[in-house]
């Protein structure tokens, strides 16, 4: 189960319905602990395709830093689908770096994005329910 | 001379959790061998057995991309932090 607030969820669909007609990206970080989104960082898709991503390093490192200041650590990616439905590609689940990591995948193929979340452990995924709530849990 | 590396969060669990270890080293190159030394489980998620780095692995030191400046051979000193980020990339 990965948790997030509506908040959140409007942000990123925004950043990736910003990011068109290329793949948009970004990380999300929370309390490993808690399953639950409490800070988001938009990246850039330094692949500049609609069909490939690749988060910005430096932008993971700066994410990476901030997130640890505030008493998180980076959970998982978000990217966006601009063509095809909200689960991962074989490319997805090739390079998925961190098997306790959330895998959101933002589709933007039909009128209404879709939001999904998976998680990838040695190249098999399964899908995950996204909770969203007006409010979540904080960290401690 | 010790150096900070930040590692990446798939590393963390090798590390006690921690998400940055002191190492030695005067090079980039030297700092990442002392880290495998120390944890060898990372060996092979940092660099290919020739001793290049992994190309899913990207390192910098402080703000700056080895891979643009000296690679394995960018000196280090006291005070700086050699980050491990792992490429995230799909499709």
């Amino acid at each position: 189960m990965l948790r997030m607030s509506t908040d959140v969820q409007l942000a990123m669909v925004s950043h990736c319905l910003e990011g068109l007609p290329e793949e948009a990206c970004g990380l999300i970080a929370g309390d490993p602990a808690l399953d639950a989104v409490l800070a988001w960082y938009p990246t850039e898709n330094v692949a500049r395709s609609a069909r490939v991503y690749t988060v910005d390093p430096l932008a993971h490192l700066r994410a990476d830093r901030d997130a640890e200041s505030r008493g998180l650590q980076i959970v998982g990616v978000f990217h966006s689908h601009t063509h095809t439905d909200a689960y991962p590609s074989p490319t997805d689940v090739v390079q998925a770096p961190d098997p306790s990591w959330h895998y959101v995948i933002v589709s933007l193929r039909d009128v209404q994005p879709v939001v999904r979340s998976y998680r990838i452990v040695d190249g098999l995924v399964e899908e995950e329910s996204v909770v969203i709530r007006t409010h979540v849990v904080q960290a401690s | 001379m010790p150096v900070d590396v930040r590692l990446p969060t798939v590393l963390r669990s090798q590390a006690g959790g921690r998400s940055t270890v002191s190492v030695d080293g005067s090079t980039v190159g030297e700092v990442l061998q002392s880290l495998i030394s120390e944890h060898p489980g990372m060996g092979e998620q940092v660099l290919n057995p020739d001793g290049s780095l992994h190309r899913f692995v990207n390192v910098y030191v402080n703000d700056d991309d080895v891979r643009y400046l000296s690679s394995l051979d960018t000196p280090v000193k006291e005070g700086d932090e050699v980050s491990i980020v792992p490429a995230v990339a799909g499709g």
